[in-house]
């Protein structure tokens, strides 16, 4: 069985980093405290795969205050929503193949 | 990556998403204790109006009578408080159940959408009751919380739209039919959030 293996993106190998995907692309945007409560991570976990789809140009950052409370909003970029677009696509396919 | 894997990756993904725009911790037993508060509250309301005489029915007052008008008032608010009181406490308990946190991005969403509606129909409402206007309030209240469930269904399951639609048509109706508004308040605040609490209990909380 030949898996077409270049269809998946590295960036979404990580569970955590599609997961953070699929809430961004489902909504306008996401604040940091809400996704850690969501997903059930740490904070440094979170952060680090943040830092890595940020770096990837998936996603954009919206720093600001709420009184003196940092809120930092992520924002699923149109790169990053075609690239998990492709990636779901991809899985689809797999399962395709898998059935002949 | 075998098939299985794939496959709870693709129910991972759509559970989160579902999760992270709708607000699915609603509590069906808090719509059945709101449509009982109501039946209860019009009862209440029933018995200040309408006296029974040797097999009779009379009217005592009519709405706009001002000696009526405080206590009816009174019944009305606290089964209003009751009900959304009831509501937070169960769908808070509901969401600690769930390990999820009741205060989200979602329902910060959901009440903001239902918030609207609302604080237009309650200004308006006063601004009837100001005016003398006592014949609409009824449907008025139906109309405006008919309009906020439909607004706010859009952020958590979607058969609070269709009690939405129901209550919009009953609203319409008691506008049609004046003198009727505790018969649409019955079936529109008690049976109908005792239908739709009964649903939602079945559907989603077994």
């Amino acid at each position: 069985m030949k898996i077409s293996l270049e269809q998946f993106d590295k960036a979404f190998e990580n569970r955590i980093r599609l997961q953070i995907m699929s809430v961004l692309v489902a909504n306008d945007s996401y604040d940091f405290n809400s996704l850690k409560d969501l997903l059930n991570v740490t904070d440094g976990n979170l952060a680090s795969h943040l830092k890595a789809l940020e770096k990837e140009q998936y996603i954009t950052v919206n720093k600001s205050f709420i009184g003196r409370k940092p809120n930092t909003q992520y924002i699923a970029s149109k790169l990053g929503r075609e690239a998990f677009k492709k990636h779901l696509e991809a899985l689809e396919n797999l399962i395709k193949q898998q059935k002949h | 990556m075998k098939e299985d894997d794939i496959y709870s990756e693709l129910s991972s993904i759509r559970n989160l998403m579902e999760r992270s725009t709708k607000f699915i911790s609603l509590s069906g037993l808090s719509g059945i204790m709101a449509g009982i508060y109501a039946l209860i509250g019009a009862f209440i309301g029933y018995k200040l109006v309408y006296t029974e005489n040797s097999g009779l029915l009379f009217r005592d007052y009519y709405v706009n009578d001002p000696t009526i008008w405080w206590p009816l008032f009174l019944v009305a608010t606290v089964v209003l408080v009751l009900s959304l009181a009831t509501g937070v406490w169960l769908t808070v308990r509901q969401a600690r159940k769930k390990g999820e946190n009741f205060w989200n991005p979602v329902s910060r969403r959901l009440l903001i959408n239902l918030a609207f509606p609302l604080i237009t129909g309650g200004l308006y409402i006063i601004i009837l009751i100001s005016r003398g206007y006592f014949g609409m309030i009824a449907s008025s209240c139906l109309l405006f919380y008919g309009l906020a469930l439909v607004a706010g269904s859009h952020y958590t399951f979607s058969d609070v739209k269709w009690l939405g639609f129901c209550e919009i048509i009953l609203g319409l109706l008691a506008a049609l039919i004046p003198g009727y508004g505790l018969v649409f308040w019955i079936i529109g605040f008690g049976l109908l959030h005792i239908l739709y609490g009964s649903i939602m209990h079945f559907k989603y909380n077994q």
